[in-house]
């Protein structure tokens, strides 16, 4: 099956990336398709490179950078909650006139409506967020 | 429209208060753009999403912008099934005429103004709720 | 089968999950994660609760979640079945819908 996944908390504040993570894992080797991860609300921290969690944690940001590299997974950023929160890809830095970037290699800046095509396209929707 | 014409029944099940997080906000951005795509589009209030709806809210004092009006904007983007849970706003001492009238025009029927809130029982939304392709809760 | 309905919040904290419970239709399930799984734990002032809604719908909760917070798989309420994340991926996909309860 097709399926599509809504991320809407950020990463360590809430467990809900870390279980989209597993679950994700789960789907993949059950042989189904991620046609995208979309990251909306404060979901879209879990884009940002510039996190440094201790050695002896996970790295949320690089496992989802990981898992897309491996498996050709479409991860999308909300760009409207992404300016709020100041996640930024080099595009989005300089039309605001932002002296950097933040975005992990792997995800993409895009609009709402690649959700909703989400939701259209995929078999199941599934969200997690608190 | 999607690219190949597909309509799916989106629902959005509003479940929180406005302003003491961004759920509510950002889902009505949600709804927006889900009705730009021309999909079928409903939106149910229950639990403290009721709170979402009431009337003059004031937002001065907290610093933060006012968005209640927008709801009453649906209207205009085709949005009109709007549920709202009978138990939830019993359970919190409210009744229809705390909240927001919301309405549509009627295009087959020369614009005529109806009311898009339709007012039911946690067994028909759970009926509702059956009959959707996609359900969203914030 | 209908919707799948996932719960991630203690009954203790909030009142989702009579909420979800109230609007779930036959023919439905249940999904406790995260900290959802504290629900179907026996003897809590909500196990009651849990065992008449079995009689109605089914209800699952995932093991990684209750073994990360040393709750023992023995005190889970007769009739919730244990999976792990495949069986999550499997209930999404048996369901015609999913909804979260955020």
């Amino acid at each position: 099956m097709k399926l599509g996944i809504l991320i809407n908390e950020g990463p360590y504040q809430h467990q809900a990336s870390d279980t989209a993570l597993q679950y994700v894992k789960a789907a993949l080797k059950k042989g189904h398709e991620i046609y995208r991860v979309f990251f909306y609300n404060d979901g879209v921290n879990n884009a940002t490179r510039l996190a440094t969690p201790p050695q002896d944690d996970r790295n949320i940001t690089k496992e989802w950078a990981s898992l897309a590299k491996d498996h050709g997974i479409d991860l999308v950023v909300c760009v409207a909650a992404a300016q709020r929160r100041g996640i930024l890809d080099k595009g989005e830095a300089e039309r605001n006139g932002k002296d950097s970037d933040n975005i992990e290699d792997g995800f993409r800046i895009s609009g709402l409506g690649q959700l909703v095509e989400a939701g259209i396209q995929a078999d199941r929707l599934i969200t997690f967020g608190d | 429209m999607s690219e190949d014409g597909v309509v799916k029944k989106f629902m959005y099940v509003n479940r929180k208060s406005p302003y003491g997080t961004i759920y509510a906000l950002e889902s009505l951005e949600v709804v927006l753009i889900t009705a730009a795509f021309d999909q079928d589009v409903s939106l149910t209030f229950t639990d403290d999403g009721v709170y979402q709806l009431m009337k003059g809210q004031q937002t001065e004092g907290i610093g933060m912008k006012n968005f209640s009006s927008t709801y009453s904007a649906l209207g205009d983007y085709e949005i009109n099934k709007i549920f709202i849970d009978k138990e939830s706003l019993e359970e919190r001492g409210l009744s229809l005429s705390d909240l927001q009238e919301l309405v549509w025009e009627d295009e087959d029927e020369d614009y005529a103004e109806k009311s898009s809130i339709n007012l039911v029982s946690r067994a028909e939304l759970s009926e509702i709720m059956n009959n959707q392709d996609v359900v969203l809760s914030f | 089968m209908n919707m799948l309905h996932t719960i991630n919040k203690s009954p203790f904290e909030n009142s989702t999950m009579s909420s979800c419970i109230a609007m779930c239709s036959q023919d439905s399930s249940i999904l406790f994660i995260e900290d959802g799984v504290i629900s179907v734990m026996k003897s809590t002032k909500f196990s009651e609760l849990i065992e008449n809604a079995l009689k109605e719908f089914k209800m699952y909760v995932l093991k990684p979640d209750l073994e990360a917070r040393g709750l023992s798989l023995n005190n889970v309420i007769e009739g919730v079945e244990i999976v792990g994340y495949d069986e999550f991926v499997d209930l999404t996909t048996e369901h015609k819908t999913v909804q979260s309860w955020l």
